[in-house]
């Protein structure tokens, strides 16, 4: 239990998605102008990942592994090298599904998230956490812990950059720096802040 | 963008139209491959090959595929050729790839291969579009290297790996900056390239939400 605890406090502030490994930076500086747009996407983020990330863990180590498809006959079949392609269709039909059953069942939700549930398949923080569980040989455990942590550090990053945006925007901004300039400062301090968490560990 | 020319198409995404500072794409992996010049280079190449290439690959097929599924179709495209450029990398730069680590696969990810694939390549010919995809490439590269440029050199005092300025450890002058290779500084030297470039081209400014009030006193700027 405490191993998972330290898990997820390392994927939400430690090792943040978006503050640490500038992932899904294009969405994160994109949709950061209003909180509310802010939250739908970060919780969708952590809802993509958190099913995502186990799925392809999944994948991973029951088909494209080195030795995994000596079940079949096959143990010396490496298919890592489909790994990205697999990884990029799991997270597209994982997305769309999701879109369909939210729209049948909780119409609520899938209103609330709009437009970013698509999006999603594009950005670079699903496909990332997907990467660095295999590089990091998680076990399914341990991936369901990560990709809820990552998502959730990605989600903190997105609303807060919002929060300060909806103030920047009163402020009077040199010209050239208007608009992306100073987001750029502005997410270069919290990644500052966020690096005073590298202490932490458990 | 009809009858532009090639030279157009070419040169214009380097600093008119650059993909990162105006149209806020390939940021993703854009920031954390720049602490050295010589893996800098290595993305920029890689990113260039994936670019050209599935924009040409897009614009050959594209009155093939049909609109409701080409997201995906562009998807397959570009997935395979970075699983090309990702087994190159291993096979003939171990040490770099190790570096990489997985920002070669979230090229796949990468906002300017896919919006350059949907935006330019399904609209015009195969030529053009394989020069719009080096173009944006170079774009992508100009800032990228920019960047690496600033870090490696004021960070470890050295320019691919050789020693430029000779820190304090090795008994020289220089005392390295350290802040210079982690991650925030990435992000302040980006944002005050694009205040040069703005600076430069002052038609990219954008328009504020709330204009301040003029000031009554001349001086006062």
């Amino acid at each position: 239990m405490e191993h998972y605890i330290s898990l997820i406090l390392k994927a939400v502030f430690v090792e943040n998605m978006a503050l640490a490994f500038f992932l899904g930076m294009c969405t994160f500086l994109a949709i950061s102008k209003k909180i509310e747009a802010a939250t739908g996407l970060g919780i969708a983020v952590v809802v993509v990942l958190t099913v995502t990330v186990p799925v392809n863990n999944l994948l991973y180590n029951g088909i494209l592994r080195e030795g995994a498809l000596s079940w079949a006959g096959l143990p010396n079949v490496d298919l890592s090298f489909l790994g990205l392609l697999s990884y990029i269709g799991v997270i597209a039909a994982i997305v769309q599904i999701m879109e369909m059953v939210l729209d049948k069942y909780i119409p609520a939700l899938y209103a609330a998230l709009g437009v970013f549930l698509p999006l999603i398949t594009v950005n670079c923080a699903i496909l990332g956490a997907s990467l660095f569980m295999v590089e990091r040989d998680y076990t399914f455990g341990e991936s369901v812990v990560y990709g809820f942590g990552a998502g959730l550090g990605w989600a903190l990053a997105i609303i807060a950059l919002a929060g300060i945006r909806e103030k920047l925007k009163y402020s009077d901004v040199p010209e050239g720096l208007r608009g992306l300039g100073i987001t750029f400062i502005t997410v270069g301090l919290m990644s500052l802040g966020f690096m005073s968490f590298s202490g932490i560990s458990l | 963008m009809a009858d532009a020319s090639a030279k157009q198409v070419l040169f214009e995404p380097i600093f008119s139209n650059n993909p990162i500072a105006l149209q806020i794409l390939g940021i993703c992996s854009a920031l954390a491959v720049t602490t050295s010049m010589n893996v800098t280079l290595v993305m920029c190449a890689a990113v260039i090959a994936v670019t050209a290439f599935s924009n040409l690959a897009v614009s050959l097929v594209r009155s093939q595929i049909p609109g409701s599924i080409r997201i995906i179709v562009q998807m397959t495209i570009i997935a395979s050729l970075v699983i090309v450029v990702d087994q190159v990398l291993k096979a003939y730069a171990y040490e770099i790839s190790k570096q990489l680590s997985v920002f070669v696969g979230l090229i796949i990810t990468n906002c300017i291969v896919m919006g350059r694939a949907e935006g330019f390549a399904m609209q015009n010919g195969p030529w053009l579009s394989f020069l719009d995809g080096v173009g944006n490439g170079l774009g992508y590269s100009v800032l990228l290297i920019f960047v690496a440029f600033f870090r490696e050199l004021l960070g470890a005092g050295s320019l691919f790996g050789i020693s430029i300025m000779p820190v304090v450890n090795e008994g020289g002058w220089y005392i390295p900056n350290g802040l210079l290779l982690l991650p925030p500084s990435a992000f302040f030297i980006i944002g005050l390239a694009i205040w040069g470039l703005r600076t430069w081209k002052p038609e990219q400014v954008e328009e504020a939400d709330f204009k301040m009030s003029r000031h009554t006193a001349k001086e006062a700027f």
